[in-house]
C-alpha cells in the first residue's frame, strides 16, 4: 500500500470505475419503484381483499415477502453498492480493485433479485422473515456478497490516502457482518432444489433468526446507510464532519452492542428469560450509539443551516437523519418488556419499521442518488431541482401519514387485544380490532401512494437528466475499464 | 433453576459485563477533544473532520443507559444462571395473572350457578360475559353481531335450525352440529332438479303458477319431504331448514338452489366441549338466546316442533 501525500495536487485524481456505480444507482430507482409498488398493492389488499383476484401468486402472503425483499435488498442493496463503490474510490483516491468482479456483483445481485421476484410469489420460501429465499439463491447471495467484500476491501488496501475515511468503517462493518449473519442464519438442509429446512431446532432457530433479523436492521439498514450519510452529508453540506471522536465511539459501540439486540423480537416467548433480558438492556444501551450518528450528521450542518433553504438534496439527507433519530429512540423504547407487551404483533411495529425504512433508509438513499446521478453522467446537476423539492415533500408527507396511521392503529390494537372482562375473558374479538383498524389501513395506503408518487417523479427526473441534458464540459468523463488504473 | 452449565453461565456474565465495560472505557477514553479543531485529514478534496469533544448530554445518556442496564441485570435474570434479586420469571408472572383471573372467574360464575340458561338471559352481567365469549369463539363464523354469513346461520332472527331455547343451544355449543344435505345430482334428472328449482324458492309466493307448484310439490314429496317435512317447514331434529320462509342459509336464488340440490351441502359447527368451560357455554348460550329473544321467555315456552 502506498501512502501518498493527502494534499496531492488535483492532477493526481485517478480515473474511477463509475460504470458499475451508475448501473446500481439507476437500479436503485427502478427497484425502489417496484418494491414500493408491491407495498402499495398489498396495503390496498388489506382494504380490498378482492385484489388478490383469487390467484395464489397475488395473495398477500406471497407478495409481502416480495415487498420486503425488494425494498430492503433490491432498493436498499443497490443504493449501498452504488454509494459504497463511489465512497471507497473517492476517499481512497484509487480505482476499484478488480472492476470485473465489481461488474459481477452488479449482475449477480440483479440475478438474486430476479430469482426472488419469481420464487417468492410462487410460494417458495424458507419461512424466515427477511431470509425467505431458498438455499440455491442463498448460495448465490453468499458468492456475490463475498465478491463485494473482495472488491471493497481490496480497494481499501490499495488506497493512496493514509487514513481510512469513517464512511468506509461503516460500509466495511456492514459487509463483514451481513456475510456472517447471512451464512449462519441460512444454514439449512436441502430437501429438493426448492425446499430446505433450517439446521437449528425450535427456540434456537428463532433466536438465530432474530439475531440475523435484527442485525440485518443494525448492519444492513443502519451501519451501511450511516456509511452513506458520512460521505454524502458533509460533501453536500460542504462542512467538516462534526466530531471524529464521536464517530469512533459510536461506531465501535454500535457494532458491538447491536449484536445483542435480537432477542427483543422474542419477548414473552419460549426464549429463556435471561436471553430476553439481555436483548432488552442492550437495546436500551443502543440508544446512545445510534444517536451518535444522528448527532454527527446533523451537527455537521451547524454554521450552514441556511443551505437547507434552497438545497432539496440536503433536505432529504437531514430529514432522513431526523427520522433515523426518531426510530432509534422508538426502537429501544419498544424493546422494554412492558412496552413490548403492548406493541408486539401490532401495526405499531410496522409503523416503527417504516419510519426507519421510508424516513431514514429511503430518504438518505434518495438524497445520495440525486447527488450521484449528475456526477456519474457528467451533468452539472439534476434536470429539475424543483422536482427534487417536490419529491422531498411527497416523501416527507407520505412517511408521516404512513407512520402516524400505524402508530394509532398499533396502540389501539394493543389496547383492544389486552382488554379483559372481570372474569378474564377478552373484551374484544380479533375481528373487532380489525374493524377498528380499517380506516387506518386507508390512511396507510394513502401515505404509501404519496411516497410512491415521489419515486415516480424521481424516475422521470433521472431519465431526463440522462437523456435530454447536455453534458457539462468541465466534468471529465470518468468511466474507466482498465483495471486498477492510477493517474 | 440452572438452565445452562456453569461454564456457559460464566461465559455469558463475562462477555456481558465486558461489553458494557468496554463501551464505558471507549466512551471516557475518547471523550476529550478540542472544539473547532480539525484532525488535519482530508479526503476527496474537501472532506474534513473536526475533533470536537463528545457532547456532554450524549455522554451522560450513554452512561445512564449503561447504569440502568447494570441495575436491571441485578434485579432480573440476564447474567447467566444468576436469577436476579427479584426472582422474577416470565412464567411466574403469567401464573400470577392466571391465578387472579381464575379466582375472579370462579367468583363471577358462582352467582350464575342457581339459574337456568333461559333465566340468565335476564342477567346483564351474564350477558356481558357471554358476549365476550361469543366474540372470541363464535364471531369468526357467525360474525361479531351474530348475523351470520353464507353457510353460517344468522343467530339474531327467530329462525332456528335446531332450536333456540337455552337447553338446545347448550347442546349445540357443547357437541357441535353437522348439517348434511345429500347430493341429488346423480339420482335426479336435470329436468327433475329444474322442477324443484322452479318451485322451492317460491313456495310462499302466491304468484307462482299452479302448474309449477303442482309439479314441484309432487317431486318434493318424493325426494325432499323425508327431511324437510311434507309442508317444507323443516325438521329441527335433523337441522333441516324451513324452506317456506325467506331465510336461506346458502342462498335462495335459482342458481344456488340448483347447486344445493345437485351437490348437497355440509355445514359443520365444531364442538366446544373442550374449548369452553361448562360455565362459559351457559353464558354464551344465554347471550345467543338474547340476540333474538331479549326476554328469554318465548323460546323457552315454544318447544321445537316435533317431527
Amino acid at each position: 500500500m502506498s501512502n501518498v501525500d493527502v494534499h496531492a495536487p488535483p492532477g493526481a485524481v485517478p480515473r474511477y470505475d463509475d460504470k458499475v456505480i451508475l448501473q446500481f444507482a439507476v437500479m436503485t430507482v427502478v427497484w425502489g419503484i417496484v418494491g414500493m409498488l408491491v407495498g402499495v398493492f398489498i396495503a390496498a389488499q388489506l382494504l380490498w381483499p378482492q385484489l388478490n383476484f383469487d390467484l395464489p401468486f397475488l395473495t398477500y402472503s406471497h407478495l409481502r415477502p416480495l415487498h420486503t425483499n425488494a425494498v430492503i435488498f433490491a432498493f436498499g442493496g443497490c443504493a449501498l453498492f452504488a454509494t459504497s463503490y463511489w465512497t471507497v474510490q473517492r476517499t481512497g483516491r484509487t480505482a476499484l480493485f478488480l472492476p470485473k468482479l465489481a461488474a459481477f456483483t452488479f449482475w449477480g445481485w440483479q440475478l438474486v433479485i430476479l430469482l426472488a421476484a419469481v420464487t417468492l410469489p410462487l410460494g417458495l420460501t424458507t419461512g424466515k422473515e427477511y431470509a425467505e429465499l431458498e438455499w440455491p439463491i442463498d448460495l448465490l447471495i453468499a458468492v456475490v456478497w463475498v465478491a463485494y467484500g473482495v472488491v471493497f476491501f481490496g480497494t481499501i488496501v490499495k488506497r493512496t490516502v493514509s487514513h481510512i475515511y469513517v464512511a468506509n468503517w461503516f460500509f466495511g462493518s456492514m459487509i463483514i457482518a451481513v456475510a456472517v449473519l447471512h451464512i449462519v442464519n441460512s444454514a439449512e438442509i436441502p430437501l429438493s432444489l426448492t425446499k430446505s429446512y433450517s439446521v437449528y431446532p425450535g427456540a434456537v432457530d428463532a433466536m438465530v433468526q432474530w439475531w440475523y433479523g435484527h442485525n440485518a436492521v443494525g448492519f444492513f439498514l443502519t451501519a451501511g446507510f450511516l456509511g452513506m450519510m458520512y460521505y454524502f452529508v458533509p460533501k453536500q453540506a460542504g462542512r467538516p464532519v462534526f466530531s471524529y471522536r464521536l464517530s469512533i465511539v459510536h461506531f465501535w459501540a454500535l457494532i458491538s452492542v447491536y449484536m445483542w439486540a435480537g432477542p427483543h423480537h422474542l419477548m414473552y416467548t419460549s426464549l429463556p428469560d435471561w436471553a430476553q433480558s439481555l436483548g432488552m438492556v442492550f437495546s436500551l444501551v443502543l440508544l446512545a450509539p445510534s444517536w451518535g450518528g444522528m448527532i454527527n450528521g446533523i451537527m455537521t450542518l451547524s454554521g450552514a443551516w441556511h443551505k437547507l433553504r434552497d438545497d432539496p438534496i440536503l433536505k432529504f439527507l437531514i430529514v432522513s437523519l431526523s427520522f433515523y433519530g426518531m426510530s432509534t429512540f422508538e426502537g429501544p423504547m419498544m424493546s422494554i418488556k412492558t412496552v413490548n407487551a403492548l406493541s408486539h404483533y401490532t401495526d405499531w411495529t410496522i409503523g416503527h419499521v417504516h419510519s426507519g425504512a421510508l424516513g431514514w433508509v429511503a430518504m438518505v438513499s434518495i438524497g445520495s442518488v440525486y447527488m450521484l446521478i449528475p456526477r456519474l453522467t457528467g451533468r452539472p446537476q439534476m434536470y429539475s431541482v424543483p422536482a427534487i423539492n417536490l419529491h422531498f415533500w411527497l416523501a416527507t408527507i407520505g412517511t408521516v401519514l404512513y407512520i402516524t396511521a400505524m402508530w394509532i392503529a398499533g396502540v389501539m390494537q394493543g389496547l383492544m387485544w389486552r382488554a379483559t372482562e372481570a372474569d378474564g375473558t377478552l373484551t374484544y374479538s380479533f375481528i373487532e380490532s380489525l374493524k377498528a383498524t380499517y380506516p387506518f389501513y386507508a390512511l396507510r395506503l394513502s401515505g404509501g401512494l404519496v411516497f410512491l408518487s415521489g419515486m415516480l417523479i424521481m424516475a422521470w427526473n433521472v431519465f431526463r437528466t440522462m437523456t435530454t441534458m447536455p453534458k457539462a464540459q468541465a466534468v471529465p468523463v470518468t468511466v474507466n475499464t482498465a483495471a486498477g488504473a492510477k493517474a | 433453576m440452572n438452565i445452562m452449565s456453569n461454564g456457559f453461565s460464566i461465559y455469558i456474565i463475562v462477555i456481558v459485563l465486558g461489553s458494557l465495560a468496554a463501551c464505558m472505557w471507549l466512551l471516557f477514553g475518547q471523550s476529550k477533544g478540542t472544539k473547532g479543531e480539525s484532525t488535519g485529514h482530508v479526503w476527496d478534496d474537501d472532506l474534513r473532520e473536526y475533533n470536537n469533544p463528545l457532547p456532554r448530554w450524549w455522554l451522560n445518556l450513554f452512561v445512564l443507559t449503561t447504569v440502568f442496564a447494570l441495575g436491571y441485570l441485578a434485579f432480573y435474570p440476564g447474567l447467566g444462571n444468576f436469577a436476579g434479586r427479584l426472582g422474577w420469571t416470565a412464567h411466574g408472572e403469567m401464573q400470577q395473572n392466571l391465578d387472579k383471573i381464575v379466582q375472579a372467574r370462579q367468583e363471577t360464575f358462582a352467582t350464575f350457578k342457581s339459574k337456568s340458561v333461559d333465566e340468565l338471559v335476564q342477567v346483564p352481567a351474564a350477558l356481558a360475559l357471554g358476549k365476550s365469549v361469543f366474540l372470541n369463539n363464535c364471531a369468526g363464523c357467525h360474525g361479531p353481531d351474530g348475523a351470520g354469513a353464507r353457510g353460517f346461520p344468522n343467530l339474531t332472527d327467530h329462525d332456528w335450525l335446531y332450536g333456540g331455547d337455552g337447553a338446545t343451544l347448550v347442546t349445540t355449543i357443547t357437541n357441535g352440529r353437522g348439517g348434511t344435505m345429500p347430493p341429488f345430482g346423480s339420482t335426479l334428472s336435470a329436468e327433475q332438479i329444474e322442477t324443484l328449482v322452479a318451485f322451492v324458492p317460491h313456495w310462499s309466493d302466491p304468484a307462482l303458477p299452479a302448474a309449477k307448484r303442482e309439479a314441484g310439490l309432487a317431486q318434493f314429496q318424493q325426494t325432499c319431504a323425508a327431511c324437510h317435512g311434507p309442508e317444507g317447514k323443516g325438521n329441527p331434529m335433523l337441522g333441516a331448514p324451513n324452506l317456506t320462509d325467506d331465510t336461506w342459509l346458502y342462498g335462495g336464488d335459482a342458481k344456488t338452489v340448483r347447486e344445493t340440490i345437485t351437490n348437497g351441502r355440509h355445514g359443520q359447527m365444531p364442538a366446544h366441549e373442550t374449548v369452553l368451560t361448562a360455565d362459559e357455554i351457559r353464558v354464551v348460550a344465554a347471550y345467543v338466546e338474547s340476540l333474538s329473544n331479549p326476554t328469554g321467555v318465548a323460546a323457552a315456552a315454544t318447544p321445537p316442533a316435533q317431527p
